[in-house]
This record gives C-alpha cells, sequence and structure tokens, in this order.
C-alpha cells in the first residue's frame, strides 16, 4: 500500500531538509566533546574505572583538559605521553588521575609519531566494530533470520541485568524478535558511563559495557535454539552518546535508539553538545551495521500527534539527512512514529493511516519503527486492548519495519507475564488475519487519506522553510520550540561545558578513520 | 445505610470477573487450582471461563463468579486531596486568569544527593506514570537547577527567577541526610525573606512522611509515586488562592 505523492515534492522537502542540516553538520565539525574525546580512548581500548566507579577515560579526559585544554583533542598529548608509560593506557589514565602526568600537545615529528600510534590503537577498537559486524552477519545466515516483517520489538526493564536475562530469554521465546533494555531513569544525564554487571536501577538497568555483553551473549543462546537471531537494542542518547555507541558497537548489539534532536528537547541537553556527539555516534553505528531507531514517536507524546504530525516529518526528513551525511545507509534508518491520535477524534484510524503511509512513502526502504498508543491508554484495559489492535492494523497494512508491542496495561503496571501474552495474542492475530491486506487496497489518489498525507508533506515543507528563514537555521528552530513544544537555546542547557571548538592541530584518529580520511 | 453488591445482568446478583495467572502447568489441576482460589476470594459460585498455557511454566485465566460480599458505602473512608486534580490545560487556564503572568518553579536536588531522577520526573517534560513534567505546562516556567545544589544558590536563584514556588528533591536517606538538608533550606528561606513573601516549599522523595511538614518548615511534602499532575494542581491551588506562604 502506497501514497501517490509528486516525487518533485518529496525531493524538495528533503533538498530543505539537507539545507536545514548542513549547518549543524559544519557546526559539529568544528567542534569536539568530552564525550566524543572519551568514545576514542574506549575504541583504543581504555576501559575499567577507579574504585569510586569514576572511569579512566573520565579521568584521562579531564587530566589532558586540565593541562592544555580539549580543543586539540586527546589522542596528540596522550600517545605522545604514552610512550613513558610502555604504551600502558590504563597505566598513563591512573597516574593522570593521580595528578603525576602533565600532558602537553606535541609538535613535528613528536605530533606525527603520536599521531600514528594513536590511529593503531583506535584502529584496534574499529577492527572490533568490522568483526562484531561480520559476526552478526554469519550467525543471520547461520542460524536464520526473523520470520516476517514487521519484526516484533519487546522491551524488557528490571533494573537488574540478571534479572532481565531470563526475561529478555523468555520475551524472545514468546516471539520476540527483538529485545530492548531499558536504561535506568537518568542515565541519559550522567556524564560518564557506568562500569561492571548491575543490578540496581530506577525503572530501568544500566548500559554498561559488562550489561552489554552478557544480554547479547545470552541471547545469542536463546537465538540457536529459537533458530532465529534475535536482535538487541539500547540506548546512545544522552551525555554519552558517542561512547555508549562505542560500547554497542564492540559488543555487537543490533539496534540503538539515537534521535538527532532527543536529548535537546526532552533531556534539557545542550544543542551544540548533542550534535557533534551524535554526528561521532552515528559514523560508529553506520561502521558497526547498527540499525538506529530515532524518536519522532517522542514529540506525539507531549504535542497533539493531528497539529504536530508535519513535525513528526521534518524530523524524520532531518534524522535522514544527518544518519545519511554520517554513513549510514537506508537499511539502518529506523526513523519513528506513533499511532497516537485521539481516538475520540472522528476518522483518528483514517489519519493514523495517512500519516504511517506518509512516512512509508517518504523513505520506502528505512524500517520504520512503529510505537504504540501510550498518551489514550487510560487504565481501560479493555479499550486499550482495541486500540492496540488498530496500531497493529495500521502497521500491517502500511508495511512498518519494526513494532513496537504495545500493552494494555500501559500507565498501570510494568507489563505482567499475561499481559504480554495477550499483546502477542493480538499481534499474531492481526497479522495473520490481516499482514496483507495492503496488497489489495490502494488509497483513492484524491481520498481523504492521501489528501490528509499531502497537507501534512505540505506543511512539513513550510515548516523546514520557517526554520532556514531563521537566522541560525535550525539552532533557531529548536530555541523557539517548533519541536514538541519545548524551547532550549543554543547556549543553555546540560553538558555545555563539555564542549569545545577545534584548534587547528586538533587531532581525532576515530573521526578520520570513520571518515575514510585514512585507512587504519 | 446503603448496601451494594457488583451488578452483572440483574440486581443483586454479585457478578464480578478477574483474570489471573498462576505459576503452573496448564491441566486439569491448573483450572481446579485456578477454581479453588476464586472461592478462597468469596466468588462462589465461580466458572473457569478460560485457561490458556503460557509457556510451559504458566496459565492464564479468566474467571466469572458471583462475590456473597455486601459493601456499605456510609462506611467507605476515603482521605480526600484538600485541591482539586487538574488537567494540564486546566491548570494553564487558572494560572493565565488569576497570575496573569507565568508560575516561576525553581527545583533542584540539594546537599550531595546526585539522584535526579525525582526532580527530573516532576519537572522534565518527559514526566512520569505517563503524566508529562511541568516544563510541559505553557503557563509554568521552570528552572531545574539540577544535582548538588547548596542551599545558598538555590536561595539566590529563587530571589533571581522571582520563584512562586521551590521544590526540593531528597532521595539519599543516609544519616536521615534528607530531613537534615531539608530543615536547613527551610530555615535558609525564611532567613532570606519576609514574611509572608517567600516562595511555596515543596520537598519530595521516596523517603518522607507527607505529615511533616511542620517539622520540616515545608509546606507540602510529596512521597512515593507523585504524579507531576499533582504537584501542578497543588501549586495552582496554593499560588492562586491568594492564602500566604506560613
Amino acid at each position: 500500500m502506497r501514497l501517490d505523492l509528486d516525487p518533485a515534492t518529496i525531493a524538495r522537502a528533503r533538498n530543505l531538509a539537507a539545507r536545514a542540516g548542513e549547518p549543524i553538520v559544519e557546526m559539529a565539525k568544528r567542534h569536539t566533546t568530552v564525550a566524543v574525546e572519551r568514545a576514542t580512548l574506549r575504541l583504543a581500548g581504555l576501559g575499567g574505572a577507579d574504585p569510586d566507579g569514576t572511569p579512566w577515560v573520565n579521568h584521562l579526559v579531564d587530566a589532558v583538559r586540565a593541562d592544555i585544554g580539549l580543543e586539540h583533542g586527546v589522542a596528540l598529548p596522550v600517545w605522545h605521553a604514552l610512550a613513558g608509560y610502555d604504551n600502558d593506557l590504563a597505566r598513563l589514565a591512573e597516574e593522570a588521575a593521580a595528578g603525576q602526568v602533565s600532558f602537553r600537545l606535541p609538535e613535528g615529528a613528536d605530533a606525527d609519531l603520536a599521531a600514528k600510534r594513536s590511529r593503531e590503537a583506535v584502529g584496534a577498537g574499529i577492527a572490533r566494530l568490522d568483526a562484531s559486524r561480520i559476526a552478526r552477519d554469519r550467525m543471520i545466515s547461520e542460524i536464520g533470520d526473523a520470520p516476517r516483517k514487521p519484526w516484533i520489538y519487546l522491551i524488557v526493564a528490571t533494573g537488574d541485568i540478571y534479572e532481565d536475562i531470563p526475561q529478555a530469554q523468555a520475551a524472545a521465546r514468546e516471539g520476540a524478535d527483538i529485545i530492548a533494555v531499558i536504561r535506568s531513569t537518568g542515565q541519559s544525564l550522567l556524564d560518564y558511563v557506568p562500569e561492571g554487571a548491575t543490578r540496581e536501577g530506577f525503572a530501568g538497568t544500566y548500559a554498561t559495557q559488562e550489561n552489554f555483553r552478557l544480554m547479547r551473549a545470552a541471547l545469542d543462546e536463546t537465538s540457536r535454539e529459537l533458530g532465529r537471531y534475535v536482535r538487541l537494542t539500547n540506548y546512545a542518547s544522552g551525555l554519552c552518546m558517542p561512547e555508549i555507541a562505542a560500547l554497542a558497537g564492540m559488543e555487537r548489539l543490533d539496534m540503538m535508539l539515537n534521535d538527532s534532536m532527543y536529548g535537546i528537547l526532552f533531556r534539557d541537553i545542550n544543542p551544540v553538545r548533542t550534535f557533534v556527539d551524535q554526528r561521532l555516534s552515528r559514523q560508529i553505528h553506520a561502521r558497526a551495521g547498527i540499525i538506529i531507531n530515532t524518536g519522532e514517536d517522542n514529540y506525539l507524546t507531549t504535542a497533539d500527534a493531528v497539529e504536530a504530525a508535519h513535525t513528526v516529518t521534518t524530523s524524520q526528513l532531518l534524522n535522514e539527512y544527518f544518519a545519511k551525511e554520517a554513513g549510514l545507509e537506508d537499511w539502518q534508518l529506523g526513523l519513528g512514529h506513533a499511532f497516537e491520535i485521539n481516538p475520540d477524534v472522528p476518522d483518528s484510524f483514517r489519519l493514523e493511516l495517512a500519516h504511517a503511509l506518509l512516512a512509508k512513502t517518504i523513505f520506502p526502504d528505512a524500517p520504520l519503527k512503529w510505537m504504540p498508543p501510550t498518551r489514550h491508554m487510560t487504565g481501560d484495559i479493555f479499550k486499550g486492548y482495541l486500540l492496540d489492535g488498530f496500531f497493529n492494523l495500521a502497521g500491517a497494512m502500511t508495511d512498518q519495519g519494526i513494532l513496537l508491542v504495545g500493552m494494555m496495561t500501559e500507565a498501570v503496571v510494568t507489563p505482567w507475564i499475561s499481559d504480554r501474552d495477550l499483546a502477542l495474542q493480538n499481534v499474531r492475530y492481526v497479522m495473520d488475519a490481516a499482514g496483507r491486506l495492503g496488497e489489495d487496497f490502494h488509497p483513492a489518489p484524491d481520498g481523504f487519506i492521501a489528501n490528509r498525507a499531502r497537507e501534512v508533506l505540505g506543511e512539513s515543507i513550510d515548516l523546514l522553510g520557517k526554520i532556514i528563514d531563521e537566522p541560525n537555521g535550525l539552532l533557531d528552530a529548536i530555541a523557539d520550540g517548533t519541536f514538541g513544544l519545548m524551547k532550549r537555546p543554543a547556549d543553555a542547557g546540560k553538558g555545555l561545558e563539555g564542549v569545545a571548538e577545534k584548534s587547528e592541530a586538533y587531532y581525532n584518529p576515530a573521526s578520520s578513520i570513520l571518515e575514510g580520511e585514512e585507512e587504519e | 445505610m446503603s448496601i451494594i453488591r457488583p451488578y452483572g445482568d440483574t440486581t443483586g446478583d454479585g457478578m464480578v470477573q478477574v483474570s489471573f495467572t498462576l505459576p503452573i502447568k496448564h491441566s486439569k489441576v491448573a483450572d481446579g487450582a485456578a477454581l479453588q482460589l476464586a472461592n478462597k476470594m468469596g466468588m462462589e459460585p465461580a466458572m473457569v471461563v478460560h485457561s490458556k498455557p503460557m509457556g510451559d511454566d504458566f496459565t492464564f485465566f479468566v474467571v466469572y463468579g458471583q462475590v456473597n460480599h455486601l459493601v456499605d458505602t456510609d462506611k467507605v473512608q476515603v482521605v480526600e486531596r484538600d485541591f482539586p486534580l487538574l488537567t494540564p490545560k486546566e491548570a494553564n487556564a487558572v494560572i493565565k486568569e488569576t497570575l496573569r503572568r507565568p508560575l516561576v518553579v525553581v527545583g533542584a536536588c540539594i546537599g550531595t544527593d546526585a539522584h535526579t531522577v525525582g526532580i527530573d520526573a516532576i519537572l522534565n517534560i518527559k514526566g512520569f506514570a505517563g503524566e508529562k513534567g511541568l516544563e510541559y505546562y505553557k503557563e509554568i516556567e521552570v528552572v531545574n537547577l539540577g544535582a548538588q545544589v547548596s542551599v545558598p544558590a538555590l536561595v539566590e536563584a529563587a530571589v533571581t527567577h522571582r520563584a512562586d514556588a521551590v521544590l526540593v528533591s531528597q532521595v539519599v536517606t543516609q544519616r536521615d541526610a534528607h530531613l537534615l538538608n531539608t530543615r536547613e533550606m527551610s530555615a535558609a528561606f525564611r532567613e532570606a525573606y519576609p514574611a509572608g513573601e517567600r516562595p511555596l516549599l515543596i520537598a519530595g522523595g521516596p523517603r518522607f512522611d507527607e505529615s511533616m511538614t511542620a517539622e520540616l518548615g515545608v509546606d507540602r511534602i510529596f512521597g512515593r509515586g507523585t504524579t507531576p499532575a499533582e504537584v501542578a494542581s497543588y501549586l495552582v491551588h496554593r499560588t492562586t488562592a491568594k492564602e500566604p506562604a506560613a
């Protein structure tokens, strides 16, 4: 089922998104952040934390910054100093944390040597990303992939990784193709990545390298048992976005939530910090073969789903632009949208179909992420079950790629075992009964659905035009409250102190390798 | 006295439905176990109308039956909220009409507490329990100072932003830190503001006793499970009712 939209109009929307996005990319290229530098050290193999839980990457970046600032990047000063420490990064970090190292920016041949050594070390991390990608591809071809689309996406979130594991394995056995481990509330605002296996979290489980490794290993076991590869999802968002991307890539996670503006709008993270961090995180995802999931569904939880429909389209176009610029391909773009129209609005289902079809028509090769109703789930579980059925039907008819399973107990309890079972029955019934319904029906060219889709696309084009006309483009639009009604100026928000404009001497081996400027 | 019982399709039939899961393999024994549970819950006679295996170890049941309990509505006791619960739209409308300017809220985690989960759940637009945080309210201006804010810095921010209300979140309770910090905070505000002009002081956190307001010197305490709408409704109730803060 596709809409008959004028290709020239779609091309115009894409072009406008590129024009809105280009200055942001230029800005991102001119800056670095503490998280970008820490991610670089993580790719070079520096992990672990001091006894208080402060990661060594934080210590090392802070120490370099205290001596010579952040603007040159940490690679040159660190690998210059490293010669005196037998190339032992962990030892250097420990000594630096104890105030025993004074860093300086090397020049000339010293700088060339430090750059070369840092490139070798980071190259090993990039090779781990490549190895994970190859391992994933091999597992999928050996044991099989999810049997059909949309992929069924289920969430676990106990706070304890050792509770999450059996729950995730049970969910996979019940039919989940993708397991997402929700993070502990507030992790996005931590300016460090916690270390080790964790057993306590607030409404979710901390994203740590060890938790990633444990869950992936458990799902590998279950994948072999079930004869289909079960994908694992986590969140590359918040103040440590690129670090988490690096850890996810190395530990073979398969999908990451990674929106270009979510942290800015919903977590009040500084816009410059976010765009700089996001670019490296997406370059890492591109290399590691990870599918990103964007967060447009969130706009509809704060703004009205009919009035704000065009902001979803606009954000999808921007997310696509930033993703492609960072090297991601269409199959890696899980662009988000949601079934959040008030069911009391007349023709609400037709409007939902129009919006979902619009996304599928603009992004035909992207595995769109279809999010279930949350806002109008009231505690009336019976009505909620029906609403979820219609959500599933819209997903089936419009060929969505990733379907997050809706729970009738949304906003009541964290899902019970029976809630999940009923929800999966709902999905299965709809997919079996109407999974290919889209083949039989096409919206009338001048009907309600087609006209509504054109209207939303038109509003999106108008909005992109307005964004471009602002003196500071997208940054002004974000400051004005264009998305999700949140006003986020570029000079405010969390994490701004961790941003620096690059100097002439700046060097980062991870960016260089990932941008293809040099071979590792 | 008013005695009622559940209504299925005939007055007085006492019919109810329940659904639940038992950790037992689907079998005749499982159905019998479900029936036994229903009987013990006061459903007599009861019918297991649906039982379905969920994996090897669990069975899901839907049970209909008649309860023999009576309810006396005269003996129902409820703790009434002493302010009306408003939707964001209603809250915005009342503020716009009575204050005629945005209601200013300054929030922080004070002391060494770095757990912003509580204050963020109430203030961040992301919200909590399916409700949007106060940032979502058009007529509420939120200044979230974040974690580890000192009491003097909080007072200064409240003065600068002309706060109508100050929200303080305390999660860490080691050595009663939450109580000590909150007392220190309320004392500082009493010192910094003339009587009757200080902002509303609100403390929140999972371990507070909601009845300790006088002891801690605050206007209100919100405990575990408080949602943004409750806080917003309280703020609207107190700031637009023209009662001076105590």
